[in-house]
């Protein structure tokens, strides 16, 4: 399973842009939203734990049909699914592929992109700490709908259409200890439903994953 | 006797449906004009709401039966999964979009009753926000459903859809109570009777909804006959190809 | 490592395409299925490797045994030949690659990237994987597709050695490869479905009377 990991890795570096694109999303569209809703700076300091957790949402969208599309295209899903590893395994390297990949990134630039939106002091620490806790569970959701719409043509939009609404109690918890954390406000109860989502999704859902990529085989 | 599965046997259900279908119409069609003849013109206006309230005749039922289709979804979905009944599966596909257009309903409705109440059509209300999401899932499910081909392969990744779907949707509705606690008024009908609507509305009510689940039986009976054709037709066809 | 097949019956797209198939692959035998294009060749291998579930009947075999090959190589463009191959190897869990470079003659392109391959070359790579895998039997779906008359000598080479090693094969192949003694050869074209007869999925004892 390692070597899956390493592997896909490797190709997503090699691939150019397999960093560097989710990231480039979320900046335009952080330099986008000033645009729309006026340069103000108290105004975008309000929403801007909003928006830049749905920026990192879509981001994260963007890539989720690249997760097993690449692999099913070449026949290497085939091979692997005829290889020792299990199933479940396979997609959960994927999903942590999905997350090292943008992710982790998005993670990391928020701060930088929360200082474009204004973003109070307070709210930094939260912010982050809310996308490392809450983008996981993205991946592993994101997965699940990519093993979903493998295979089928026209997948990408399907695949956002049944994600989406998989993604609306962690944007909700995580948008909220976002904006809790800004206002200075107690962040306990949304962090740990957050935790929450995220532990159980890691848990449950690749086995949901790897029964719909079997059928999706056959 | 034999057992309940007996009926998922696709000719036997056919059988039964052929007989059973007719009289279930006929009970939907007098129970639901009965209960909104006798909602709509013979109960009294609410002192606070006016003749407004009268809404409440499509809106509790058309709601309710929103949830509890996808409820009825969830477990043929799993009887799919299970013991691979065809029927199982065709009857959730059936129900998706009786399910839907109930969602609607409820949505419309509660816009039209909401805006002489709250001055507005629309608000980010938990409930409002959660039949939203609703339909939104509803849309997803139905949507997977038209793009496979292959049939067993989409009734096996509709099912595990409707049951993922169905933990996420949950989870939805905690969040959004979370996020938002609402204008929406307590539930009309609970067991809890000092909540309760009085009884002149309530009575008109339980026919109403009594209607809507007699509708929902008789065009989830006769939708499943048709896929059932559907998928017969294409197989009898697909053995002609083979010669 | 024998693979059994018993009364196996199998469908594509829900429709039943052959059925009532027996055979037998004992270690170091080979099995070349024959039959005219859209048969069910291929879907009878993956139902074989267990990619996808019998009608009915069954296929015995230990699940640790088969090594299978599709059409697709499973190549990626962007590794190098030996990152392929050890990838691979690293999943089954199998030590050195060079052995594999060796049978296919891949020794001078270990580091050129796969993608820049030719079609022969990646075949070769995609055939290289099944010495990586350790596997005592091999499922292979037209493995000479695009493999010029060296290289078919080769890869026949190849499947004699690991014959000979005690392992099995069961080959979808319209060209002799050569093997002599060791091959067994099933036309599956006689085993063709016929619709409406014998107990299909949507006819058996209890559910569907689809087909």
């Amino acid at each position: 399973m390692i070597a899956l990991l390493v592997r896909d890795m490797r190709l997503a570096m090699r691939a150019g842009g397999g960093f560097g694109l989710g990231l480039a999303f979320f900046l335009i569209v952080t330099v986008l939203v000033p645009f729309g809703v006026g340069p103000e700076s108290g105004l975008l300091a309000k929403i801007a734990p909003g928006i830049l957790w749905l920026g990192a949402l879509l981001a994260c969208l963007l890539s989720l049909d690249r997760i097993f599309a690449l692999d099913w295209e070449d026949g290497s899903l085939d091979l692997l699914a005829t290889s020792p590893l299990p199933m479940e395994g396979v997609v959960s390297v994927k999903a942590l592929a999905h997350w090292l990949t943008t992710g982790l990134p998005l993670c990391l630039a928020a701060p930088l992109f929360g200082l474009l939106l204004s973003l109070p002091e307070a709210g930094y620490l939260w912010l982050i700490l809310s996308l490392v806790i809450g983008t996981p569970a993205l991946s592993v959701i994101g997965t699940f709908g990519a093993a979903l719409t493998v295979g089928l043509k026209r997948g990408g939009l399907l695949l956002s259409l049944l994600v989406l609404p998989l993604y609306v109690p962690t944007l909700i918890f995580g948008a909220e200890v976002a904006r809790r954390g800004a206002e200075g406000l107690d962040t306990m109860t949304p962090l740990l439903m957050l935790g929450g989502i995220t532990c159980g999704t890691i848990a449950l859902l690749p086995f949901a994953s790897a029964l719909v990529l079997r059928v999706n085989l056959r | 006797m034999g057992s309940i599965w007996e009926y998922a046997n696709p000719v036997k259900f056919i059988r039964t449906s052929e007989i059973v279908l007719p009289w279930v119409s006929i009970l939907a069609t007098v129970t639901l004009i009965a209960g909104l003849v006798w909602g709509f013109f013979f109960t009294p206006d609410d002192y606070r709401q006016g003749s407004t309230v009268k809404i409440i005749y499509l809106h509790v039922p058309s709601a309710l039966m929103a949830i509890n289709v996808w409820f009825m979804m969830l477990v043929t979905s799993l009887i799919w999964l299970i013991r691979r009944h065809h029927v199982s599966a065709l009857a959730a596909k059936a129900a998706a979009p009786v399910g839907i257009i109930m969602t609607v309903i409820a949505l419309v409705t509660g816009a039209i009753w909401g805006q002489p109440m709250w001055g507005t059509w629309w608000a980010w209300d938990p409930r409002l926000t959660s039949f939203l999401i609703l339909f939104l899932f509803y849309l997803g499910y139905i949507a997977l459903w038209e793009a496979i081909d292959n049939p067993d392969t989409a009734a096996d990744l509709t099912s595990v859809l409707c049951i993922v779907g169905s933990v996420f949707a949950m989870l939805s509705r905690y969040a959004v109570n979370f996020w938002n606690q609402g204008l929406h008024q307590g539930a009309s009908l609970s067991l809890d009777k000092e909540e309760n609507v009085a009884d002149v509305f309530s009575t008109p009510l339980y026919v109403c909804i009594a209607g809507f689940v007699l509708l929902f039986i008789a065009l989830v009976f006769l939708r499943t006959r048709t896929e059932i054709h559907r998928r017969r037709t294409k197989a009898l066809l697909a053995r002609e190809r083979l010669g | 490592m024998t693979l059994t097949v018993k009364d196996l019956t199998i469908s594509r797209g829900g429709i039943p395409v052959l059925e009532g198939l027996n055979f037998t692959v004992e270690p170091g035998r080979a099995l070349v299925l024959r039959g005219p294009n859209g048969v069910g060749k291929t879907t009878l291998l993956r139902t074989v490797a267990k990619l996808q579930p019998p009608v009915e009947g069954e296929v015995i075999c230990a699940p640790d045994a088969i090594a299978y090959a599709a059409h697709s190589d499973g190549l990626k463009s962007t590794l190098t030949v030996s990152e392929n191959l050890h990838f691979w190897a690293d999943v089954f869990g199998t030590k050195g690659i060079d052995g594999a470079l060796k049978g296919f003659d891949l020794e001078a392109l270990a580091d050129r990237a796969a993608g820049g391959l030719s079609a022969g070359q990646k075949r070769r790579l995609g055939l290289a994987r099944l010495l990586v895998t350790g596997r005592p039997l091999w499922v292979l779906d037209e493995p000479t597709v695009s493999l010029d008359v060296a290289s078919v000598e080769m890869f026949a080479d190849t499947v004699r050695a690991h014959l000979k090693q005690g392992g099995s094969a069961l080959i979808a192949t319209h060209i002799d490869l050569g093997l002599g003694e060791d091959v067994d050869v099933l036309d599956v074209g006689p085993y063709r479905a016929k619709p409406g007869q014998g107990k299909g999925a949507f006819d058996g004892d209890f559910d569907e009377g689809f087909l």
